[in-house]
């Protein structure tokens, strides 16, 4: 043996094997080992599916109650046959698991504050704040609910769980999905507890925008007074055009929210002066733009008799899909629709007697209470003249490559306190905040969608729905029998003006929240003599309605206007037409907004290049169409005069604070041609009219235009660049620069990141005539054909048909390519 | 004779120890370094043998999965990696780090004993 070769041989072997088995950086938590992510047995080859993968496969699963039959269409939609619910639930679990793995685990990591853990430390900002507003806490309280009072959702849950689980128990170490290889963790056992979890998370998505607008109104408030607040962010909208049409009269309120004596002083602060007060920056906010619109017109509008239902959330565009495609039929019912990776059950779809949708509601279901706290053991805060102890929920954060951060949060009566010594941003200014949110409360959400899969009927569906808690949502319904309707449900606080716009003082229990509005009482609309229904995020009633809605910025105006006024007075509509709807594009701001403000620009005082591109705006044809330029000038002259109109009030702040919404500006324009906040407070030797603001405006939009002209991106298209990312937001895992028209206020509403994540149109004819699709494809992974095989169509506007059909009938149909059978049993 | 014998020898156990994937994926170095003492050649063949045998396994297999993928997931990785996008780029890094330490391995097993 030659010692000294061999052993340098050994050492320069050992070094090679270590350095290719540690993880490599290839920016933040992309670090795949080298030697294994390459090694085509263990790495990322074993990813690359075939592109004629043959997806037939027997599987032998014992907790099965009987056997299971899955076809699998052209799209690789499953169509799950089972003799029993849960066995059906069961195989939506494993389905889930074989098709989406990745996602479900990281999605329910991000909701439980445990992305530290695999992504490492840069993560840790967004665990705590995801913990200490109660997530864990709030999915604790329903999975305590359920076991104990809930049998038929706990079978539910349990079987989805033991499907999942199924999966990964028969799934070798080397075909795990493609992203844990790149950022090296292992999928680990599913739980109920995820699953509860991942709705915590839908209800942050819909409802957490309040966790950082409170704070961020508070602020604005303190800053401006309370009384040039008040004009900048009205709650008036002149030109609102409710779910529940105005007109329509309310019943006398069971409750009547008692406002606290001197809230003017002490919550509002009518009296006291403008405060320059540190402006910074805002927590992960949910996007503002998360929407959605769902309408359903009934038989007198349509060509066949029966109702047409229209349904498409507004959600950030993400791969892989929020939404997974499915139908499930047992003896008990049958259904089909998008569902949740990682929660059991249809959530948008129809069965054979109706079809359903939601849209968001947008109340505010979030406050923060400050309190004060006896000393900095933080184990007592005064309330109504005593002291009050709290309760402390440990949180322990695992993190990556370092050790473990410990939560200890206060439990106060209103909630976990969310903001104190331990933990501050820059917005919550050194107070002490309790959160008090509706999600925290137990909730059995997941059994309104159970019951609506269910559902044969308005009175099915009353009951369904009923159950809903949180997010609040809009929930439309259409019958083969002929009822459409739309009912604004969840547990709504009965809020007297302005309550929880701003945080409210915890040390009286007078600012408490006085009741939750009865089911009775929320908003709903019923086979109406105008023949549709519909909603688009905005409020749901005008101001008669005797409970305070929220802030107005909660409630996008136009999507709504513009549906009811396609909807209005149509006759013979088809499904093609519903479609045609939802894709449309007409900018209904622009229609009111363009003239506004032209009655304020005078030409001759503009330069060449801003007349130009005045001229192109008003040639322009109001469809945000993709290749229009029209709309890319529009916007940027709207936004460049709103900065110049608001830019001076909010100027003295650290950082910028939220633009007041453009409908203010818009009413503003249209109400008084004169009014003060136009003028540059800066400039005290003169006056600015609305006029010169809208000067300045055009010049300095025009620079913009000119840039983007000169590098050919003017039309909507590139300007806007519409892109559906990766959950990691890796570029080549994503489509970017998509083809598509639409954006905010638009029927159309696809936003940058954001809209239309599953368009869904049913007509209620005696056999289901149904079209949808969303932005990804069924398959999670991004080495399969079946990854992001919809988005062309998508962008294109275009819808499959989907197949909805008996066993027997879809076994033979000409688009179904694939058996699934689970067999309880070799025999 | 027992060149030719040691890479076919290679690629083939690689290839068989590679279908556990409970073992780690580097298994193939041990067993190129048992290889090369059962079988001594001298030290160059046998880094030669054992890097052809893992090298040309390893862009045998990936070659094969890409062109059944039609590129699709080669054509993102080697975007991530960053190799410009060329999925002939990925599968010859692929095949390098392969041949790399599989020669090395080899080679090492090659100065246990001289050969006959």
């Amino acid at each position: 043996m030659r010692i000294v070769p061999f052993l340098v041989s050994a050492t320069v072997t050992a070094g090679l094997v270590f350095t290719l088995n540690i993880q490599l950086k290839l920016g933040g938590t992309k670090a795949p080992r080298l030697g294994y992510f390459l090694s085509p047995q263990h790495g990322f080859w074993k990813n690359a599916e075939k592109v004629n993968t043959n997806f037939d496969a027997s599987i032998l699963a014992n907790d099965l109650k009987g056997d299971v039959d899955v076809y699998m269409d052209d799209r690789l939609v499953p169509h799950i046959y089972a003799d029993n619910d849960e066995d059906a639930y069961y195989v939506q679990g494993y389905l889930h698991a074989k098709y989406r793995l990745w996602q479900m685990d990281f999605q329910t990591r991000v909701a439980a504050g445990r992305l530290s853990e695999v992504a490492g430390a840069d993560k840790l900002s967004i665990d705590r704040f995801f913990r200490r507003l109660g997530m864990v806490y709030g999915a604790e309280q329903t999975e305590a609910y359920i076991n104990e009072k809930n049998p038929v959702m706990k079978a539910t849950v349990d079987a989805y769980t033991a499907g999942v689980n199924a999966y990964l128990k028969q799934l070798a170490p080397e075909d795990v999905p493609f992203e844990y290889k790149l950022m090296n963790f292992e999928p680990e056992s599913w739980t109920p507890k995820k699953t509860y979890l991942f709705l915590m998370f839908m209800s942050y998505d819909l409802t957490g925008r309040s966790a950082s607008a409170d704070l961020q109104l508070t602020n604005t408030r303190d800053y401006l007074g309370y009384d040039l607040f008040d004009q900048l962010y009205t709650n008036q909208q002149d030109s609102l055009d409710p779910i529940i049409p105005i007109g329509t009269t309310y019943a006398e309120p069971s409750i009547v929210p008692i406002k606290p004596l001197e809230s003017d002083m002490v919550y509002l602060k009518k009296t006291q002066q403008a405060d320059i007060a540190k402006m910074v920056e805002t927590p992960e906010a949910p996007d503002p733009n998360n929407g959605s619109n769902n309408w359903a017109v009934g038989g007198t509008m349509t060509k066949s008799g029966r109702p047409i239902l229209a349904s498409d959330p507004h959600l950030g565009l993400n791969l892989p899909s929020l939404w997974y495609e499915v139908q499930i039929t047992t003896p008990t019912h049958s259904t089909y629709g998008a569902s949740f990776p990682g929660s059991p059950a249809v959530i948008i779809g129809f069965n054979d007697s109706l079809a359903w949708g939601v849209t968001n509601a947008g109340r505010d279901v979030l406050d923060y209470y400050e309190l004060k706290f006896k000393d900095t053991t933080q184990n007592e805060y005064w309330f109504n003249g005593a002291w009050k102890s709290v309760t402390k929920r440990v949180e322990v954060i695992k993190v990556k490559d370092s050790a473990d951060v410990i939560e200890n949060i206060a439990m106060s009566h209103y909630g976990p306190v969310m903001f104190d010594a331990y933990y501050q941003n820059p917005q919550s200014n050194g107070r002490n905040l309790a959160v008090k949110w509706t999600a925290h409360n137990a909730s059995t959400g997941v059994e309104t969608f159970y019951q609506l899969n269910r559902a044969k009927n308005m009175d099915d569906y009353s009951k369904a729905i009923q159950l809903w808690k949180c997010p609040g949502q809009n929930f439309v319904v259409a019958t083969k029998t002929g009822d459409i309707a739309i009912k604004q449900q969840g547990d709504f606080v009965a809020r007297w003006d302005r309550q929880g716009d701003f945080i409210m003082p915890g040390t009286d229990s007078a600012y408490d929240w006085q009741g939750i509005i009865p089911f009775e009482e929320n908003p709903m609309i019923l086979n109406p003599a105008r023949g549709f229904v519909s909603s688009a995020n905005q409020k749901s009633t005008d101001p008669s309605y005797p409970y305070y809605l929220g802030t107005a910025s909660s409630f996008p105006l136009y999507r709504g206007i513009s549906v009811n006024q396609q909807l209005t007075g149509r006759t013979q509509v088809t499904a093609q037409d519903m479609q045609a709807l939802q894709t449309n594009n007409y900018n209904v701001f622009a229609q009111q907004a363009r003239p506004a403000l032209m009655k304020f620009v005078e030409m001759n005082t503009l330069s060449t290049e801003a007349q130009r591109m005045v001229g192109m705006m008003t040639q322009w044809n109001l469809y945000n169409d993709p290749s229009e330029k029209g709309i890319t000038i529009f916007k940027l002259i709207w936004d460049s005069v709103e900065n110049a109109v608001w830019g001076d009030e909010l100027a003295g702040a650290l950082i910028p604070l939220t633009k007041p919404e453009s409908f203010v500006l818009l009413e503003q324009m249209n109400r008084d041609s004169n009014f003060r906040v136009a003028d540059d407070i800066r400039t005290k030797d003169k006056v600015e009219s609305l006029k010169d603001q809208v000067r300045i405006g055009i010049e300095k939009a025009t620079l913009k235009c000119l840039a983007l002209e000169k590098d050919n991106k003017l039309s909507w298209e590139a300007f806007k660049a519409t892109r559906v990312l990766h959950l990691t937001k890796i570029p080549v895992l994503s489509r970017l620069n998509l083809s598509i028209g639409g954006g905010m206020n638009i029927i159309n509403a696809t936003g940058e990141n954001n809209g239309p994540s599953w368009r869904m149109v049913v007509h209620l004819t005696d056999e289901i005539e149904a079209y949808g699709l969303y932005p990804g494809g069924q398959s999670g992974n991004p080495g399969s054909p079946y990854y992001d095989s919809f988005i062309d169509y998508w962008a294109a506007g275009k819808y499959y048909r989907l197949l909805f059909l008996p066993k027997e009938k879809l076994k033979q149909h000409e688009r179904t390519k694939w058996h699934i059978q689970f067999k309880k049993s070799v025999a | 004779m027992k060149f030719i014998l040691s890479i076919v020898l290679v690629a083939l156990v690689t290839y068989a120890i590679g279908i556990y994937g409970n073992l780690p994926w580097w298994s193939f170095v041990v067993t190129n370094l048992i290889i090369a003492i059962a079988l001594p050649i001298k030290p160059l063949q046998s880094f030669i043998a054992g890097a052809l045998g893992v090298g040309a396994l390893w862009a045998g297999l990936a070659f094969g999965i890409d062109l059944a993928n039609n590129h699709i997931l080669s054509s993102k990785v080697a975007q991530i990696l960053p190799l410009g996008g060329s999925y002939i780029a990925l599968i010859a890094v692929t095949a390098i780090v392969g041949a790399l330490l599989g020669g090395l391995a080899s080679l090492t097993g090659s100065f246990v004993r001289k050969p006959e």
